[in-house]
């Protein structure tokens, strides 16, 4: 009689649980569905706007699926700007800017997480708290500097600064560097290496996926960069995707599917990127946020 | 004294490795803000000679009511972006962390924009919020909302950046999710055990103890939402009327439009201030409030 009680309240019990699970997993379907769909929905419309004929774009309500596949929007942008020479160009500013940046900020990133030396936390503190410092502040005087120097209109003001190690990245690869177990570095010192050589052939390797993550973070830092170079670069050859497009805009403002079509192909290689490296994109945010 | 040797030999070489950063800190960062403020204090369209002004600049500031509209607007902006990343991300994250069949998909799509950004996302949006043909008009139009002017609205454009905005409230998510899958969950059996409910169990285990990711996210977004520009100058200018004025694109204008660089130098000082300030009231009160026993 007591046993039977028992199992019985047991059954019950599950069985409220099993309920409640099924319950929660409706209801989390009920949010995640109808928010991806939303969360979509501007990609959606861009696609679909870019592949319009012309006479389709004006027409209210949307009409969401082309009559005529107009791929060839996306062939009319190159003829209406120089948009392969921006790709170019953005390429390129990308490319020296992602290797500048895991360059200096993993030197500092080394120095800061292995050696000790008088006023190192103090100095790692004041790296820090320049995050705090607005781009708005020595965008003047760099400015002049740089016009000084003779950079203008060249991607060198861009560029040259990512050399020296950016406080975000110095922050997130230090964090990686001390996770590292010290004892491989300990068995090559005894072997007589020295320590640019322990950082070069010890570190760096143990260190691929922090630096992978580095790397997909200033790549689209570098990709959507627009402020420098609508500062700095004053010859149309030179800009960038983000000034190419900024400047057509006002003369192309009632084109449309011209405009979706240009901020497409300026999306694609982000989200490329996004989609081949989600993994290193989502442990950088892990590695900078949870701990720091 | 071989220790000391070896202590000093040490440090030499972690000063090499931080050198590049250092260079670079004075370089970029100390000498031009150290330039700033003498240039602040300055009138000075950088051609012709440099007049010493003394405090006029900060004067002028404090009685330029295009300068109080973009602070205005910048505080309205970073507050209520802030406070809604926040809440969405966090209320995203919870649903997120629900082991449900095809959770890989939905975060994926969720986390999409956050990597989107710049003027090409500026563009896609400008025209999603056209009044007569953008498709979010047509959306609501669906639930039958009147159309909204969205960008051309002097109410509605400082919201429509911020709805923009939101939508790449991923990286809060990704940041926010990490954070809960950090707690342990036998706080959770034990507390379920003591009889304590769902909403309790949200004030008192996962809300403390997710503090740190909060404030993370608080201090970051904080900082860059004051500097907010490429949105505004794209979408909309600064308009209408000065509803999107942002205190960036006032230094944009008062820096490369108008040429007052003494003036502009001040304004971008305040600006520094304005955020430093608000930095360390966050972090301080995070002192008393952050809880990072457990993480």
């Amino acid at each position: 009689m007591a046993a039977s009680t028992k199992t019985k309240g047991q059954d019950s019990f599950w069985s409220r649980r099993k309920r409640l699970r099924l319950q929660n997993h409706l209801l989390t379907y009920l949010v995640l569905v109808p928010g991806a769909l939303l969360f979509l929905y501007p990609l959606l419309w861009m696609l679909s706007t870019s592949l319009k004929p012309k006479h389709q774009i004006f027409t209210y309500p949307i009409e969401w699926i082309p009559d005529t596949w107009m791929w060839s929007n996306y062939g009319e942008v190159f003829n209406q700007v120089p948009f392969w020479t921006y790709t170019v160009n953005t390429a390129v500013i990308t490319v020296i800017g992602v290797v500048g940046t895991l360059f200096g900020s993993s030197l500092a990133a080394y120095g800061f997480a292995r050696f000790r030396f008088p006023g190192r936390d103090a100095l790692f503190l004041l790296m820090l708290s320049t995050m705090m410092v607005p781009i708005w502040v020595t965008l003047i005087p760099s400015f002049l500097m740089f016009r000084w120097f003779g950079w203008l209109n060249s991607y060198l003001p861009i560029l040259v600064p990512a050399f020296f190690a950016q406080p975000f990245y110095t922050f997130l690869l230090r964090q990686f560097f001390m996770t590292v177990p010290i004892d491989l570095e300990d068995a090559a010192r005894i072997d007589g290496a020295n320590r640019l050589q322990i950082f070069l052939n010890i570190m760096l390797p143990l260190s691929r996926p922090a630096l992978a993550t580095a790397a997909i973070f200033a790549f689209f830092f570098y990709w959507n960069e627009f402020l420098l170079p609508l500062i700095y670069i004053q010859d149309q050859t030179k800009f960038p995707i983000s000034v190419g497009i900024s400047s057509f805009i006002s003369e192309y403002r009632s084109d449309f599917a011209l405009m979706m079509a240009a901020s497409g192909m300026a999306l694609a290689p982000p989200m490329i990127v996004f989609f081949l490296a989600q993994r290193y994109f989502i442990q950088g945010f892990v590695l900078s946020g949870v701990k720091g | 004294m071989f220790n000391s040797d070896l202590l000093r030999r040490e440090a030499i070489q972690g000063y090499l490795f931080i050198l590049p950063w250092f260079i670079g800190f004075v370089v970029f960062t100390a000498g031009p803000l150290t330039a700033a403020l003498g240039f602040s204090f300055t009138d000075w369209n950088g051609v012709s000679a440099m007049e010493f002004i003394g405090f006029e600049n900060y004067i002028q500031l404090s009685q330029d009511s295009r300068f109080w509209q973009s602070l205005k607007v910048t505080l309205v902006f970073t507050f209520f972006y802030l406070i809604l990343n926040i809440i969405i991300g966090f209320a995203l994250a919870l649903v997120m962390n629900q082991p449900v069949r095809g959770m890989r998909l939905f975060r994926t799509i969720y986390y999409l924009p956050a990597v989107l950004s710049g003027v090409a996302v500026a563009v896609l949006w400008a025209i999603l919020f056209h009044r007569e043909f953008g498709a979010l008009n047509w959306l609501l139009g669906l639930v039958g909302i009147k159309r909204v002017g969205w960008l051309v609205s002097e109410s509605w454009a400082l919201p429509s950046i911020i709805i923009m905005e939101l939508w790449r409230v991923g990286s809060t998510i990704i940041i926010f999710l990490a954070g809960l899958q950090g707690i342990p969950p036998e706080l959770y059996e034990a507390a379920e055990v003591d009889g304590a409910n769902r909403r309790w169990r949200l004030w008192s285990i996962t809300i403390p103890l997710m503090s740190p990711s909060i404030f993370f996210v608080l201090i970051v977004g904080f900082i860059n939402a004051m500097q907010v520009f490429t949105q505004a100058y794209i979408m909309t200018r600064g308009g209408p009327n000065y509803a999107t004025f942002f205190y960036s694109m006032n230094l944009y204008q008062t820096t490369f439009r108008e040429l007052r660089l003494g003036y502009a130098s001040a304004q971008a000082g305040v600006l520094f201030v304005i955020i430093f300030l608000i930095t360390l009231g966050i972090i301080w009160v995070s002192r008393y409030r952050v809880n990072y026993e457990l993480v």
